[in-house]
Formats: C-alpha cells, sequence, structure tokens
C-alpha cells in the first residue's frame, strides 16, 4: 500500500484489515487498528514530526514509550478539545484522530524559530540569566512577556475541556506496575493462591519489550485472565507511590464510538504490596548532531518492526556501545529491515558476535566511532570514522538506531522511599534494598540486561565547542552546555540540572538523566555515586489536572446546602451567600432596590412591625443523659444549676486556653436533655470538641451528643408583632406570664410538632420555630404569606448582622478571633463563679489574661454620621504620629443603622472600656476618620424590647 | 495517604481523620491547683519527637471516636493504634 511507504509486506501485530484515517498537520493519512500515532507516522515515512523547545531544531520520534522527549503533539477533537503536548508513541491510533506539530511557526518543515539554532552560539546555558538582567524596570515589562510567548511547547486548551474523567478506587493484596516478562511472572506467582492481583501497563499490548507477543505472553495473559482474582489493566501507568503503599494509576480509555465513556480513569490502589516491574529505559548516544529525524533507540526500531511492521528506514544502521544491539539488528533483519551497517564504539574483542552479523551480510565497524550526521529533515548520511582517526567513512542511511546502554526504571522504587546503589558493573543505579511492602524485579532491579561499555559521549576529533551533542533532548541541553555549566561552578547535580534544565519537563530526562550524570562524573573525575542523582518525584509520567479532578468539578466541586427556605428565597430574588457550604439569603431586595436599600427596608420593618428570617443553619446539638447538666457546665463558662426545664440561657464556650470559641442559646428541655446552638460555621467543629471532653477526658459522665442540626428547621419571627402573627397557629401560650423571654416549650405549629423558643438576636421580641426540616419550608413559606398581610418582611442575614450589632451582640468569628477571653467582651459577669472547673477556667487566670491594657469590644460613631468605616480598619489615638504607628485595635463590624439614623462600628481597643468618650482615628481611604468611643450599644440601650 | 486503622472500624484512608496532636496529656484533674509554668507546659508544650510519636486521632468521617496512634514521624510508619483510655503500648 503506497500510502503507507514505510509499511513492511507483512508481519507485526496490527489489523491490516482495519485501516484507520488520521491526520498530521491537516494532511489525511492512514494507518491500522493496533498502531500508535508514532508507529502510523512512521509508516507514512513521516520522520520529521517536532520542532524543540529551545533551537527549534527538527526533531523526529525518538522512542516507542512514555519517555518520549521529542515526539509532542497536540490532538485536537470535536467540541473544542485540546490535547496539548501528547507523546505519539502513547497515542493508541483512532478512526479521525487529528493531530498537530507544536512549537513551530508557520509551518513544521518552515520554522522561522529555528534562527534560534543559528544564533545558539550566544544562546548558551544560562542565557536568560545572564542577559536579561539590566533594566530592572524591564524585567516585568519586557523580558518576562518576551520571554513567556517564547517558552512553552503546546498551547493551553482555552475552552473548558467538555470530557469526562472517572475516579476508582481498589483494594489488592498485590499491584504490579508493568506487564513485561517480569511483571507477568509476578503476577502468575502471587495470583496462584487465591491473593487478590491488579496489573497495570501503560501500553497497549501486553509483554513489555517482547514485541513478538510470543506465546510465552499469550499464555501467560490467557492465564491472568482466567483468574477472578486477578484484574489486568492495560494503558494504564502508575505515576505514583504514596504513603502506605497508596498508588496512583492513571488508566487511558480508548474511544469507543456511540459509547460515553470518560476520557481517564484515575485508580487509586490500596496494596498490601507494590512490585515495580517497570523495566528498563534504553540511552541514546551521544555525539555530533544526534538529533535528527531519523535518529531513534534501537529497542524502539525493533520495536516499530515486530509490533507494528514498520520499517523505520530504509537503510538503516545501527550504533552501539552495547550488547543488545545484536539481537536488533538480527531482528530487524529477520522482519525485513534493511540494516546495512553496525558501528560499535567498542574493540573487536569486546563484540562477540561482529564476525556472525557480517556473515549475514551487515557491514561491522567495531572500534568506530560517528563523528557527525546530515540531513536537514531526515538523516541522509552518517560520518564515522576509527577511533582517534581523522579519516571518516560516509555511510549513505535514512535511518540510525542507536543503543548506549540500560538504565533500570528506579522511579517507582524511589518514591517508595527506597534508597539507590551505584551498580559499576549496571554503570546504573539500582535499588539497594526493598522498602517495606514494596519490591523490584526484572529488568527494573537491573537483571537481564545487555552488557555494555558506557560512553559519556562518542570520541571525536573535533573542537567540542563547536559540537552539538544532545544529552537531553527535551530541553535541548548538549554536552557541551553541562561543560560550561560544570566551569561555572555548578557541580552539584541538583544545582546543574535546574541551571542548563536537564532532565526536566515532561519526560524527566528518562532518557538522559544518565547521559548527564556519567558526563558529570568524567568531567569532574569523580565516581558516580559521588555525584549523586537528583531525586525522583511522582508523578512518574505527566497526570492531566482533569483526571485529578474528576467528577469534582462545576457543581460537584463541593457540597451545597441549601436552608428550607432555598427555594422560596430563590423565588423571592433573594441574593445568596456562601457560610460554609451553606447557601444563605443576605437580604430580598424589591424589583427597584439594591442590597443597601433592601436591608435598610427589612431593618426598619422587623423593629416597626416584624421579620421572619431562616435559621436553620445554625448548629445544634441534643445532649442527653444522666450527666448532661455537670458536661454542660464544664463546657460552658456559664452556671446551669439554677436553668430549670422550660428555660434556655445564652451560653458562652471557651477554648482550653482561654479564648472564645463559640457561642450560643442552651435550653433544658428536661432534667437530663438539653438542646443547644451553635454558631453556624462552629456545628461540626463544636460537636468534635464535646466529643473530644467526654470521650478523653470525662468517660465517666453519662452523656450522648447527636447532631440535630438537620433534623430541625429553624423560622425565628422577631418584632413587636412577632407574637401576634404566630399565636394563631400554636397550642402553646405566648402571653409574657406562661412564656417570658428565653422560655421553651414544645407543642405543635399548625400541627407540626415544634420545639417553640423565645429567643431574640434583634432585640425586639422573638420566636424561634423548631420544626423537623421538611416542614422548614412550609411553615416559612405560611408565615411569608400570612406576615406580608400585616407588614412582615422576609429578612436575610446581612439586615441579622444589622440588627445585632445596633444591640451590640457579638459574633463568634467577627468580634472575636481566637484571641478575645469573655472579659475581653465584658462578658465576664456570665461566668459561673461558683464552678470549681470548666474548660478555659484556669487559662482565664494567665497573666497575660488579666493583663491590662488587653483590646476591649467598644462601640465606635464616627464623627460624619454617613462614614461607614470599613471593617478590619486599624484604629490609632493620634492620626499625625510618626510611622510606624501605633495600632491600638481594629473594627470588627461597622453598618449604616437605618433605625440609628447613622452608621454604627464596632471594635476591639486596646483599654477599650477605659477610653470611652475620646476619640480614635480609624484607617480610610486616603487618610484617618475620628470617631468617638461609647458603649457597644446604639439602640434600646436599656434592652426593654425584648420583653415586650 | 495514610492507612490507618480505626480500633473500632478498621482500616480506613486518612481522608476520614482528623489529627488531634499528641497523646496522653492528661488534662490536670484539678486546674486551680496548677501553677502558671505547670499549666502553659499542659497548654502549649509537646515532645515534637524524631521516631515514634503517640497521637490523638478522630475518626471524623466514620464511628467519631477519638483514639490513640504511635505514628513514626519519620517513616510515617504507623505500628499500632489503640483506644483511649488504654496505656501507650511500650
Amino acid at each position: 500500500m503506497s500510502a503507507q511507504p514505510y509499511r513492511l509486506p507483512s508481519g507485526g501485530r496490527v489489523d491490516r484489515s482495519r485501516p484507520l484515517n488520521f491526520s498530521f498537520d491537516g494532511e489525511p493519512l492512514t494507518g491500522y487498528a493496533g498502531d500508535t500515532l508514532a508507529s502510523a507516522l512512521l509508516a507514512n515515512g513521516r520522520a520529521l514530526v517536532a520542532r524543540s523547545f529551545k533551537y527549534h531544531r527538527p526533531r523526529g520520534i525518538l522512542s516507542h514509550g512514555s519517555e518520549e522527549p521529542n515526539a509532542l503533539v497536540t490532538l485536537r477533537k470535536d467540541g473544542g478539545r485540546v490535547d496539548p503536548n501528547t507523546r505519539a508513541t502513547m497515542v493508541e491510533l483512532h478512526e479521525g484522530l487529528h493531530a498537530e506539530s507544536q512549537n513551530r511557526w508557520p509551518s513544521l518543515g518552515f520554522d522561522l524559530g529555528a534562527i534560534a539554532d543559528v544564533l545558539s552560539p550566544i544562546l548558551p546555558v544560562g542565557f536568560y540569566y545572564k542577559t536579561f538582567m539590566w533594566p530592572a524596570s524591564f524585567w516585568k515589562r519586557v523580558y518576562e512577556p518576551a520571554i513567556r510567548a517564547a517558552a512553552g511547547l503546546g498551547r493551553t486548551p482555552e475552552l473548558p475541556d467538555p470530557d469526562r474523567y472517572q475516579h476508582r478506587h481498589a483494594h489488592c493484596d498485590v499491584l504490579i506496575a508493568g506487564g513485561g516478562r517480569a511483571g507477568l511472572e509476578a503476577a502468575l506467582a502471587a495470583s496462584a493462591d487465591g491473593q487478590r492481583v491488579i496489573v497495570a501497563d501503560e501500553q497497549t499490548q501486553w509483554g513489555g519489550s517482547l514485541p513478538e507477543g510470543g506465546e510465552a505472553v499469550q499464555q501467560a495473559v490467557a492465564a491472568l485472565r482466567s483468574r477472578r482474582n486477578v484484574t489486568l489493566l492495560s494503558r494504564a501507568t502508575v505515576f505514583g507511590i504514596f504513603g502506605h503503599n497508596h498508588a496512583g494509576v492513571l488508566e487511558l480509555v480508548p474511544p469507543v464510538s456511540g459509547r460515553d465513556l470518560p476520557r481517564q480513569r484515575l485508580w487509586q490502589v490500596r496494596a498490601d504490596e507494590i512490585v515495580s516491574a517497570a523495566g528498563a529505559h534504553e540511552r541514546p548516544l551521544v555525539f555530533a548532531d544526534n538529533d535528527r529525524p531519523g535518529i531513534m533507540l534501537a529497542a524502539s526500531a525493533r520495536m516499530y518492526a515486530l509490533r507494528h511492521g514498520v520499517a523505520v528506514g530504509r537503510q538503516v544502521v545501527v550504533a552501539t556501545c552495547g550488547d543488545s544491539a545484536y539481537a536488533v539488528v538480527r531482528d530487524l533483519r529477520a522482519a525485513g529491515v534493511n540494516v546495512i551497517a553496525l558501528v560499535d564504539v567498542r574493540s573487536e574483542a569486546e563484540c562477540p558476535d561482529a564476525e556472525a552479523l557480517r556473515g549475514l551480510g551487515v557491514a561491522v565497524y567495531t572500534g568506530h566511532t560517528i563523528l557527525g550526521t546530515e540531513g536537514r529533515k531526515r538523516i541522509s548520511k552518517l560520518h564515522i570514522a576509527r577511533v582517534n582517526s581523522r579519516q571518516s567513512i560516509a555511510l549513505a542511511c535514512d535511518a540510525l538506531a542507536m543503543h548506549g546502554g540500560w538504565t533500570p526504571a528506579v522511579h517507582l522504587h524511589s518514591q517508595a522511599r527506597g534508597k539507590l546503589r551505584f551498580d559499576d558493573a549496571l554503570d546504573a543505579f539500582v535499588p539497594a534494598a526493598d522498602p517495606a511492602g514494596f519490591r523490584s524485579v526484572g529488568a527494573a532491579r537491573g537483571e537481564h540486561l545487555g552488557r555494555f561499555t558506557p560512553v559519556r559521549s562518542l570520541p571525536t576529533t573535533a573542537d567540542p565547542e563547536t559540537v552539538k551533542a544532545f544529552v537531553d533532548f527535551q530541553n535541548d541541553v548538549t554536552a557541551k552546555d553541562i561543560g560550561l555549566a560544570l566551569r561555572e561552578g555548578f557541580e552539584s547535580i541538583e544545582h546543574l540540572k535546574r541551571y542548563t534544565t536537564t532532565g526536566m519537563a515532561t519526560d524527566q530526562g528518562k532518557t538522559s538523566n544518565m547521559a548527564a550524570l556519567g558526563l558529570v562524573a568524567e568531567r569532574l573525575n569523580r565516581p558516580v555515586p559521588q555525584v549523586g542523582t537528583t531525586t525522583f518525584r511522582m508523578p512518574y509520567t505527566p497526570v492531566t489536572f482533569g483526571a485529578l479532578i474528576g467528577a469534582h468539578r462545576g457543581a460537584l466541586f463541593d457540597p451545597v446546602r441549601e436552608a428550607p427556605s432555598h427555594a422560596s428565597a430563590v423565588a423571592r430574588a433573594a441574593i445568596f451567600e456562601d457560610v460554609g457550604q451553606w447557601k444563605r439569603a443576605l437580604a430580598f431586595p424589591q424589583p427597584d432596590e439594591d442590597l443597601h436599600a433592601a436591608v435598610r427596608r427589612e431593618c426598619r420593618a422587623v423593629r416597626e412591625t416584624g421579620g421572619i428570617f431562616d435559621a436553620s443553619t445554625l448548629g445544634k446539638i441534643e445532649v442527653v443523659g444522666r450527666d448532661a447538666l455537670e458536661f454542660l457546665n464544664r463546657m460552658y463558662v456559664n452556671g446551669f444549676d439554677k436553668l430549670p426545664p422550660g428555660r434556655s440561657r445564652y451560653g458562652l464556650m471557651l477554648r482550653e486556653d482561654g479564648y472564645v470559641y463559640d457561642d450560643g442559646i442552651v435550653a433544658r428541655l428536661a432534667n437530663d436533655r438539653f438542646h443547644v446552638t451553635t454558631t453556624t460555621g462552629g456545628a461540626a467543629r463544636v460537636l468534635a470538641y464535646m466529643e473530644d471532653y467526654l470521650q478523653t477526658e470525662w468517660s465517666d459522665l453519662q452523656v450522648y451528643l447527636t447532631s440535630i442540626t438537620e433534623q430541625y428547621a429553624v423560622i425565628a419571627v422577631q418584632g413587636p408583632k412577632a407574637r401576634s402573627l404566630i399565636q394563631p397557629w400554636l397550642d402553646i401560650d405566648l402571653s409574657d406570664q406562661a412564656m417570658p423571654h428565653m422560655a421553651v416549650r414544645a407543642g405543635r405549629f399548625d400541627g407540626i410538632p415544634c420545639r417553640l423558643f423565645r429567643a431574640s438576636f434583634t432585640g425586639e421580641i422573638g420566636y424561634e420555630i423548631n420544626v423537623p426540616w421538611g416542614h422548614g419550608a412550609h411553615v416559612w413559606e405560611m408565615l411569608c404569606e400570612r406576615g406580608a398581610q400585616v407588614g412582615f418582611v422576609p429578612y436575610g442575614t446581612e439586615t441579622m448582622h444589622v440588627l445585632r450589632a445596633e444591640r451590640g451582640y457579638i459574633i463568634v468569628g467577627q468580634e472575636t478571633d481566637g484571641t478575645v477571653t469573655p472579659d475581653d467582651l465584658a462578658m465576664a459577669g456570665m461566668i459561673g463563679t461558683a464552678k470549681r472547673d470548666f474548660v478555659g477556667k484556669r487559662s482565664l487566670a494567665r497573666p497575660d489574661l488579666i493583663a491590662q491594657g488587653r483590646k476591649q469590644l467598644v462601640g465606635l460613631l464616627s464623627a460624619d454620621p454617613d462614614l461607614v468605616i470599613e471593617e478590619g480598619a486599624q484604629l490609632v489615638a493620634d492620626p499625625n504620629q510618626s510611622v510606624p504607628m501605633k495600632m491600638l485595635g481594629h473594627v470588627t463590624s461597622s453598618y449604616y443603622s437605618v433605625n440609628c439614623g447613622r452608621s454604627i462600628t464596632m471594635a476591639l481597643l486596646a483599654g477599650g472600656r477605659e477610653r470611652l468618650g475620646q476619640t480614635v482615628h480609624a484607617t480610610v481611604p486616603g487618610g484617618f476618620a475620628a470617631a468617638r468611643v461609647v458603649t457597644p450599644v446604639f439602640f434600646d440601650p436599656q434592652g426593654k424590647r425584648v420583653h415586650g | 495517604m495514610l492507612l490507618i486503622r480505626c480500633p473500632y472500624c478498621g482500616p480506613r484512608a486518612e481522608i476520614e481523620f482528623r489529627g488531634g496532636g499528641e497523646a496522653h496529656i492528661a488534662r490536670p484533674i484539678d486546674p486551680a491547683a496548677t501553677s502558671d509554668a505547670q499549666w502553659a507546659d499542659f497548654l502549649f508544650f509537646r515532645s515534637n519527637s524524631r521516631g515514634p510519636h503517640a497521637e490523638r486521632w478522630l475518626h471524623a468521617y466514620g464511628c467519631q471516636r477519638w483514639f490513640n496512634a504511635v505514628r513514626d514521624t519519620v517513616s510515617d510508619r504507623i505500628t499500632t493504634t489503640y483506644k483511649s483510655g488504654e496505656p501507650r503500648p511500650r
């Protein structure tokens, strides 16, 4: 088929009866089912597939796996799906795939950015640091935008990702990373006696480096498939090992037309044992112009021929410093690939198989090195010479397969906190000892690897300063760059990595790290282990944010909690605010009102007639048991001994360090039963806090705590006419004699069982109707409808805040910040002095907590009654003092109060109660505003209105 | 993510739990009888040990029970967990 000129006439594990159409840079091409994008591009003779990062040099496919540094492409799909920086070697070909090359303009073949390659003598390593220094004013406006524009490979998608990502959790006895020979053997052994085994392999086909999919592989996979205790995941990479053998596995889900499958799956696997059978990475050789398209790793050339039936070239040369290349030559020839020569830098005596290959008709050059290559969009010529000789031989070729030795993939071992040991015979770091619950097998442990003689860079007679011999293909780092960095003093491998960027970016130096390390060791004349190695961190291969986020986006990003009145509030066009996960109505503006106007109207209405407020989000805890009273006496500052059933009291709770933790109402329903409320935000932590003391300090107390936050809806009715609004629905006598302020009664509201609190957070007569949550919406709506006829309004949290501030009631978390004592709030009077102990009592006697000059809660009245000082504004005594000024405190709450006819402010002020009547100055935009210190009660100073 | 064995529920993922700091720091029976220094020691001072560390955990999104664990602060391994009130394992 001429459309795929490099496809071998037979062989490979592709399905030639299923051609697939795809495109590359807009050109229609075909491949077969079983191809990767890389193998299909090679079959079509596409050697040039990318431009390099810094110099924009033409680049081809280097490898066949996840270590690929060069062949990064953008996948473009329908509906705005864009997937940049995808490794062509890891993309399974499918019908209609559209791939584009990156980092080139105007086209891959003619890229103006390649000027960087010509200018490379003035773009050495560290160029950015050395050049873009002066003037400093250029950093942000000139240099950074210019560098940012030039940086990066693919472009970030601009539209939201329309794909779906799935999360799976799994538990197993053994997780095996890698489905090559070692991984499959480990899986067979581990699963034989019924252990639950998961095998994950990043390739589409099992067998790892056994591309022929030999019978042994087929049998092993079939045996594993037949075992119910085995899960086989192909296209799945174990990318991270976390604490306690928790592994992250990213599975790519191939698209199936007509099915709505997730694009990727993130598996979180908890395994008793993790086995790394991750194999080894082949090293490239370092020589002049070793990055031309058509130059690739030898094992990859073999893989493309045997697995995909693709010849990587028509005249292939293999270059090596190790034995593995000889088998590659034999396999390539057997598959029908025309290998014309083998170049081995080792001497004839070190190359035992050389003569045999010559017998097959391959020109074998032992003791030869590579001086350079030619060819623009594909290698066309190779110049070799006997080591230390100037007499070069030119070999015409269109592909070069290179083998520079092996590097065991110890990444997962290192992530599992395993230590490494340098093995001189292997010239590589290998696992020193298996960490607990983790072991490496096969090539990942350094076993079964072909013998090689490490060569840091191939010997050459050329001036090393004129040679571009790439060590790190993805970051365009050459041997010369590493030499320069060393001369400039970057000898620590971690420094060198950051200065030259070698080993960074999407491939994390899988093919380049050992080459760089070896070069450094050689130049510094130190053994490799003394140079050390950089840290292997997760992820092993890139993981998309989409996979990590999974379904947790949009509406599912965080749970939303809705109060019973929510639907009604939405219908009434309420403005909402987020309070933790709760949606709370801030105010209910009329069509012609803004927020401020709505709050003023609501504030006025509550004090003139009445208002209805959904307080259901308050935390509620039922405290029951023989010792419930004793327990609450210990948890709150208040003494509850004299609190009879049917009555409630405002309660203040401290932390053990003496600072205010939470507040609420403690209502006694029966001798051994209390209903306590907490702040909305404190609901969960106050319960946990109480449980802590109950379980760990006072486990002798017989008390049971139950969260009833979501059992009871709370509709508050506040205002001078509150009683007359609700009385008709209640079977409870609301008269002041029968139900005074802070009384609690059980009864029925419109037939619904309710707990009725007479309580007020506004300073008006108030009732809080607690009904089962499911009835809350009904009660709310009924009250709003009937209330509207007599002047009641629904009101929101902003109005609630203003009304309570008018009366000087605190909000924990607003007037307090974790450093405020009851006395600071002028609430020391509610402390039960007769109590021997309660949480925080001892700390109230700490020297700092009884010191003079502590910040105390005061009111402020700004000189300009229309000025609302901002919350958080700092307070000073003298605005004309020199900076840094002495800060006396800050504003905690500040509103415009329509009921007071002016602004009102609460503040924490050093020695505040001694400054009553004085003037302080608050920071405002542009300067300071004067304010008079007053007692923090701005409305109904005698507090008479709550009693009716 | 740690795998923590709740003494009541068995092994569960760390996200179900909340840490509570060092264990076996008993609240003084009679706080009023403590000196400022003793009380400050109880409130603020912790061993911050390297190696085995007995610490409190709450199975917040499970049984809501507090219990103790011995975790190695170097390796992050949890050698044992036990109910609060039980003595620290030797």
